[in-house]
């Protein structure tokens, strides 16, 4: 083959595949959107409405239970596995460790990160057994942020290593000592950063398998941390395999919510970390 | 000759990595106060090594071995119970590539103030970041956006933002890695000029690849080959009458090809290394 043809022939191999992940992507986003939204918009208050006492066969009151229980274990998972990522990462990728070290976490970050997350959630659930616990909101907590841990530390750990070594330099140089030289790494990682928590924060909210058999698949309002509780992704599969029409529909509303709040989520990380990428060393250039 | 500011004592470093490499084989070099000594060599010769050894810059970096000593004043810098970042704040490191921290232009200045507590009010910290961006000629460029985020300037302004951050902590020596070896010839005059400024005010240690920068520079001239000093001296003599026939054919080979492309610092420095002559 010539070498013209050659390059022709990847060429369009490249743009084909391309443009079938964006058009999957497309597609599921329009289809959610759409089926969800014309459940969704017709009726907005299923949202903010909590579930009726016969809410799962008869799809009496809304979902506000999942919505609320979504934000309760996922808001604080994100915090406590953020901090847990961050001075991981930081600890790593700093002058605190030695290199060897940080090859073995890595490699071990690597395995949970490829961990299916139902495991997690039989993990957590082993654990409860093993205490005489009860399924509830805060061995939700756990698991999700057992589950995020793994995600937020590689990319924060990929955005510190992509930081400048001339910057720790410049700290150095200075006079800055180790941690606050890290911190000013730190900033100088800040959009990556970001993002990476926001991604830890987006598979948190939707994933399904960890809080399956943790947080309790409660069909009522969240009343207290050691409550069972639901959440969005857990309330969709039980609504989708429902006996009724009217609770398979706001499946399709669930998924609208979820969808939506992925999506805000994201272009909201695209704003912060555009916001700092303008003080990252190579500035908005970069 | 005055006083030297800063003295080494047989300093060796040696690279521990996959392999071992010297990079320096025990050098004593003195550096006379209030004049700016330019380190000068051909690439790989251990300048940069030097010049981090001298503020333990090189302890960042893991595998590093080095003995010997390093005095600043009477005072030994690797034979002490004073902080590493205290030493590193007495003596002061300027990096070849122009690093704006993430921070606003302001607080780049502020940030080494800060971090050592040296100032005392709100009004003290704002007249020394003017005081120091007036010495390094960046004020009147930058006074009406100090809240810019420092990356945002040119690369010339950033090195210049460089130096006043260095300068801003009153270091009693400062070290310079080819600072204007990553600058369009314009900026690289400005912060030549701004050196030229300074050492008379400050102990400036300077490696460069640049022949004529040193000329224009330098009071005195540390030549290096292959970790070894080859000749010291005063940069007239240096240059006009060298001792040493290596160094001979250095400035010889040097400044007849360096000569046209005199700015342009980016020279393959390679290409003007010095003919192998056997030792």
């Amino acid at each position: 083959m010539d070498r013209y043809t050659e390059q022709r022939l990847f060429g369009w191999l490249a743009r084909g595949a391309a443009a079938l992940v964006v058009a999957v992507m497309a597609l599921v986003v329009t289809v959610t959107l759409f089926r969800g939204g014309r459940v969704f918009l017709t009726d907005p208050a299923i949202a903010l409405t909590p579930p009726g006492s016969r809410y799962m066969l008869e799809g009496d009151g809304g979902f506000l239970h999942a919505v609320l229980g979504s934000i309760f274990i996922v808001g604080p998972a994100t915090i406590v596995s953020m901090v847990l990522a961050i001075s991981t990462a930081v600890y790593l990728q700093s002058d605190y460790s030695s290199e060897r070290f940080s090859d073995v976490v890595n490699m071990f970050l690597n395995v949970l990160w490829g961990t299916p997350p139902i495991v997690y959630g039989v993990f957590v659930l082993t654990v409860i057994i093993a205490i005489g616990a009860r399924t509830s909101l805060v061995f939700g907590i756990i698991a999700i942020a057992i589950f995020q841990y793994p995600i937020m530390t590689r990319y924060t750990d990929e955005a510190l290593r992509s930081a400048p070594d001339t910057v720790k330099e410049a700290s150095y140089g200075l006079g800055a000592t180790r941690f606050e030289t890290a911190v000013m790494t730190v900033r100088a990682a800040l959009p990556g950063i970001i993002a990476g928590i926001i991604m830890g924060f987006a598979r948190g909210i939707g994933d399904a398998a960890t809080v399956l058999f943790t947080a309790g698949r409660s069909t009522n309002m969240p009343a207290g941390p050691f409550e069972p509780a639901t959440t969005l992704p857990v309330l969709i599969f039980d609504q989708a395999m429902s006996f009724n029409a009217e609770v398979r529909s706001h499946a399709y509303a669930a998924s609208f919510v979820l969808i939506v709040a992925v999506l805000g989520l994201i272009v909201l990380s695209k704003l912060l970390a555009g916001r700092y990428a303008r003080y990252a060393p190579g500035g908005r250039h970069s | 000759m005055t006083d030297a500011a800063l003295t080494t004592e047989n300093l060796a470093v040696t690279y521990t990595g996959s392999r071992n490499v010297e990079a320096l084989n025990g050098v004593s070099i003195e550096f006379p106060e209030n004049q700016l000594t330019a380190i000068i060599g051909p690439s790989g010769c251990g300048k940069s090594t030097l010049l981090k050894s001298l503020n333990r810059l090189h302890e960042i970096k893991p595998n590093v071995e080095i003995s010997g000593d390093v005095c600043l004043g009477q005072q030994s810098i690797y034979d002490t119970d004073e902080p590493t970042p205290e030493i590193r704040k007495r003596i002061g490191y300027v990096p070849q590539t122009p690093t704006s921290l993430p921070l606003s232009i302001y607080e780049n200045v502020a940030y080494g103030l800060k971090i050592h507590g040296d100032y005392d009010s709100q009004a003290e910290l704002d007249e020394k970041v003017e005081r120091y961006l007036r010495k390094v000629n960046l004020w009147d460029e930058v006074e009406d956006r100090l809240e810019m985020p420092g990356a945002e300037l040119s690369t010339g302004q950033i090195q210049r933002l460089c130096l006043a951050r260095s300068l801003a902590i009153e270091p009693e020596v400062l070290l310079c890695d080819e600072v204007t070896s990553a600058l369009d010839p314009i900026s690289a005059e400005q912060v030549e000029e701004t050196l030229a400024d300074l050492k008379t005010e400050y102990t400036i240690v300077m490696v460069t690849h640049s022949m004529n920068q040193a000329k224009r520079l330098a009071d005195e001239v540390v030549f290096l080959y292959l970790g070894d000093v080859v000749e010291t001296n005063d940069a007239r003599s240096f240059f006009e009458s060298p001792e040493n026939e290596r160094t001979k054919a250095f400035v010889a080979g040097h400044t007849a090809t360096d000569y046209e492309t005199d700015t342009a610092e980016s020279t393959d420095t390679t290409a003007t290394a010095p003919p192998p002559i056997d030792r």
